[in-house]
């Protein structure tokens, strides 16, 4: 139940807060994201810097880098990711406890980048676990990793609790574990995750032959 | 002889302490905080002693080597960037070095001085940085890194202004360099080198007689000179173990037999002395980095008979080689004639000085593993290439 | 350092059966190679890294290098009886070169390193064919700088380095069947189109044109 912004000022003015669970609630997760400490290759090392007293990360509520997937909320994937790592990372991923969230940090995560052509590279993370926050970027300058932080941080604000769009923690039916692939004899199997990532397959003409909806 | 020979340079076998005591295995990585990015070691436990390590690599295997033999020469130059991420020019400058062997080109002085300055600033980073995480894994959570960081963040401003990115430069070409530099950009080198003794100072004040630092460090992880040698360790690893090899005096490549300066030397081999080696290696880098700014000449800083477009050496082979940061970083280059070089394969030192890795873990304990382990400074980006 | 001639003779005079052979290098980097015969790889290694004047006891670089087959077409002039007399008739002739995998090492001596500027000393060894036989022997008793990189070539190249104290793969996964680095791997099909902002731009241009009929 929302209540008009005026009369809240005008409450606040009388000493009196008005807030609704909901807000309250989005507003200490959001301060608090406790992200895994995780460094795959060169982003890594701007996400380092990006902790250090330069930019401080810390403002942002988000100092705490944590080891274990299970103390962490957020999950930032910095750098390439081959396909030997794949499955190690999709398990990382299904350690981690609702509410668990993804920034795919640099060219690398998100697509396969200036390696897209190797044939140990996995094209973009997000053929495997869902993607909240993409930052292009080889690297991204520390300012962007803020960016998308800040970015994070309004989604987490404006996520409600209740009806179809809720967290995926307040929805007993959703579905937080994604299939490991396995290192086949040539490639992963299944080289894609259909469920996260259904695209129609390489078309010749170059134009999409659906949506990607 | 080539039995025996095996023999003395393999790891000799630890006994157990215990009859019928189980083998703890750990794997160590790829997801572990003390790994430098995604490595793993497995390593065999009898209570707290090591008793057997194996290192895995390939977690960051990107293939760029077979993506540079289907790209021309020059376009694999912003991927040598990618490989040791903390020092894209010194990558830069063995590959232009050997693109260079195998063309016959000539560099221009300018250039050549405007490398050594850009190398050395990338050294002495690259060294403040492995002091900062080889503490770090030490336990000195965070303050040391911050220190090397805040130093760090103004030689990348330096990187930023001459070639506009922080950490990818892609500044050489064969040849010479990429762009000339900006306005006052040597001022500003200066003053940032000025600055830096008082940095290390700071640090050695720190860190150097600190207590803590000498009981875990000093007699830990001992490397022999002669293993080193056969192992092909190079850098201020192989110098920690005394053996005088520098390929900026073995080479004088570039113009290196221009400037005064001392290699130093360790005599035990231990991770102290690796310690120790890197931060006299900074303030040596520091004097070269004045005279470097001092003497540098104006002039072109391209080669004029240089092409950049349509580049096909003749069909021929060459391995050219630096002293990077962390040791010996070599590129061996096979041309046919064609736009495109038919073999490239980069000699990783973050590899080859990860041979010897099981030999000094063997019969310590997991907590030196951690620091053994970080005083090797290695970067996954080189070693899985 | 000396010259690879000079080390050619050097083997020659200690090692007379060995076969070792000068592979000249035509590019300006003059880095000529000493060809190695597999069968007496182990006694020329061990010889240069014991040898007191060579005394190369610093094994740089391992690499391997793939040469696949392939077909030649040359003009051959065949002497031919045509009609009762004989003339030399030219013939394009086609024949199969075998292909073969290649190992090469770099050398340099840390012991006599500032003596003179050196250039790496080139050892090559080439395997009989790429399908079945392709064991080399192992440097690795020698030099053993060369555990991770024979291991390398093994997974990348397909050289099976007899005598190698440890021949697993390295960079792919132990599941991997195939030897990425050679010239005819096939890598797996996992391109995929990928829906990108520039083709809405596309799109959003393209419906501005049909609705206005005004490029740009």
């Amino acid at each position: 139940m929302a209540v008009e912004p005026d009369l809240k000022i005008e409450l606040g003015k009388q000493g009196v807060f008005v807030t609704t669970i909901s807000e309250i609630y989005n507003w200490g997760r959001k301060n608090s994201v406790w992200p895994m400490q995780f460094g795959l290759a060169c982003c890594a090392i701007e996400m380092i810097a990006t902790t250090m007293a330069r930019y401080d990360l810390a403002r942002f509520g988000a100092e705490v880098f944590r080891p274990s997937p299970r103390q962490a909320d957020l999950m930032i994937i910095s750098g390439t990711i081959t396909k030997k790592m794949a499955p190690q990372v999709v398990r990382l991923y299904n350690q981690m406890a609702e509410p668990k969230y993804v920034i795919a940090m640099g060219a690398c995560a998100i697509s396969g980048g200036p390696f897209k052509q190797g044939y140990n590279v996995l094209k973009g993370i997000d053929r495997y676990i869902p993607v909240d926050v993409h930052i292009p970027g080889c690297p991204p300058r520390p300012e962007a990793l803020i960016h998308a932080f800040m970015t994070l941080q309004a989604r987490i604000d404006a996520q409600p609790l209740t009806g179809g769009d809720r967290p995926r923690h307040l929805d007993a039916d959703a579905q937080g574990l994604f299939p490991v692939p396995e290192q086949g004899a040539h490639d992963l199997e299944p080289p894609v995750n259909r469920l996260v990532w259904p695209l129609p397959a390489p078309s010749t003409s170059g134009k999409p032959t659906g949506s990607c909806e | 002889m080539t039995a025996t020979d095996l023999k003395s340079y393999r790891p000799p076998v630890i006994e157990l302490s215990e009859e019928g005591d189980e083998l703890l295995e750990v794997a160590m990585g790829p997801h572990h905080p003390s790994t430098h990015g995604v490595f793993r070691m497995d390593v065999a436990l009898d209570g707290e002693r090591v008793v057997r390590l194996k290192p895995v690599f390939g977690y960051l295997h990107r293939n760029h080597e077979k993506i540079a033999e289907t790209t021309s020469y020059l376009a694999s130059m912003p991927y040598t960037d990618r490989l040791d991420y903390f020092c894209s020019l010194t990558n830069n400058w063995a590959y232009a070095i050997a693109v260079e062997k195998l063309a016959g080109m000539e560099v221009p002085e300018r250039a050549q001085y405007i490398r050594v300055i850009t190398a050395e600033l990338t050294r002495i980073q690259n060294h403040a940085s492995a002091i900062g995480f080889l503490l770090q894994e030490m336990g000195a959570s965070g303050t040391p890194l911050m220190y090397a960081f805040r130093e760090r963040e103004k030689i990348l401003d330096l990187f930023e202004a001459l070639t506009g990115s922080r950490m990818m430069c892609n500044y050489m070409r064969f040849g010479g360099c990429r762009v000339e530099l900006p306005k006052g950009w040597l001022e500003q080198v200066s003053k940032i080198v000025d600055g830096l003794p008082e940095f290390i100072d700071e640090t050695e004040a720190l860190l150097t007689g600190n207590e803590i630092l000498m009981a875990r460090t000093q007699g830990v992880g001992i490397l022999k000179p002669d293993l080193a040698v056969n192992a092909g360790v190079t850098g201020p690893m192989l110098r920690a173990t005394g053996v005088n090899y520098d390929i900026r005096k073995v080479d004088h490549y570039g113009i290196y037999d221009r400037f005064k300066f001392r290699v130093p030397l360790g005599d035990h081999g231990d991770i102290y002395d690796r310690y120790m080696i890197r931060i006299l290696e900074m303030r040596e880098s520091i004097e070269i980095l004045k005279q470097a700014i001092k003497d540098i000449p104006a002039g072109p800083i391209m080669d004029p008979k240089s092409k950049i477009r349509g580049f096909r050496p003749k069909a021929g082979e060459a391995y050219g080689r630096i002293e990077a940061p962390k040791g010996e970083l070599g590129f061996y280059l096979i041309s046919d004639g064609s736009p495109n070089p038919y073999r490239y394969r980069v000699r990783p030192p973050s590899l080859i000085n990860l041979t010897v890795l099981e030999d000094m873990c063997l019969g310590r304990n997991v907590a030196d593993v951690v620091l053994i382990f970080g005083s090797v400074d290695i970067v996954l980006g080189e070693v899985d290439r | 350092m000396k010259s690879a001639e000079e080390i050619l003779a050097a083997i020659k005079t200690a090692l007379p059966e060995a076969g070792v052979e000068l592979v000249p290098n035509p590019s300006p980097s003059a880095q000529h190679s000493l060809r190695l015969d597999p069968a007496h790889a182990l006694a020329v290694a061990s010889f240069l890294r014991n040898d007191p004047e060579l005394a190369l006891d610093y094994c740089s670089n391992a690499t391997g290098v793939d040469w696949p087959g392939k077909e030649i077409t040359e003009k051959v002039k065949v002497t031919k009886v045509v009609d009762g007399v004989e003339t030399i008739v030219e013939e394009t002739v086609k024949r199969v070169q075998a292909g073969y995998l290649e190992a090469v090492y770099h050398l340099y001596s840390m012991k006599h390193a500032h003596r003179e500027i050196a250039g790496p000393v080139v050892l090559r060894m080439r395997t009989v064919n790429r399908t079945d036989q392709v064991e080399l022997p192992s440097l690795t008793p020698v030099w053993r700088s060369a555990e991770f990189q024979e291991r390398e070539i093994f997974d990348l190249f397909g050289i099976v380095f007899t005598g190698h104290p440890d021949l697993r793969r390295i960079l792919m996964w132990d599941g991997f069947e195939d030897h990425p680095m050679r010239r005819d791997y096939v890598d797996p099909d996992d391109f995929e189109y990928e829906p990108t902002p520039h083709d809405e731009v596309l799109k959003r241009a393209e419906q501005h044109k049909a609705n206005t009929g005004v490029t740009a």
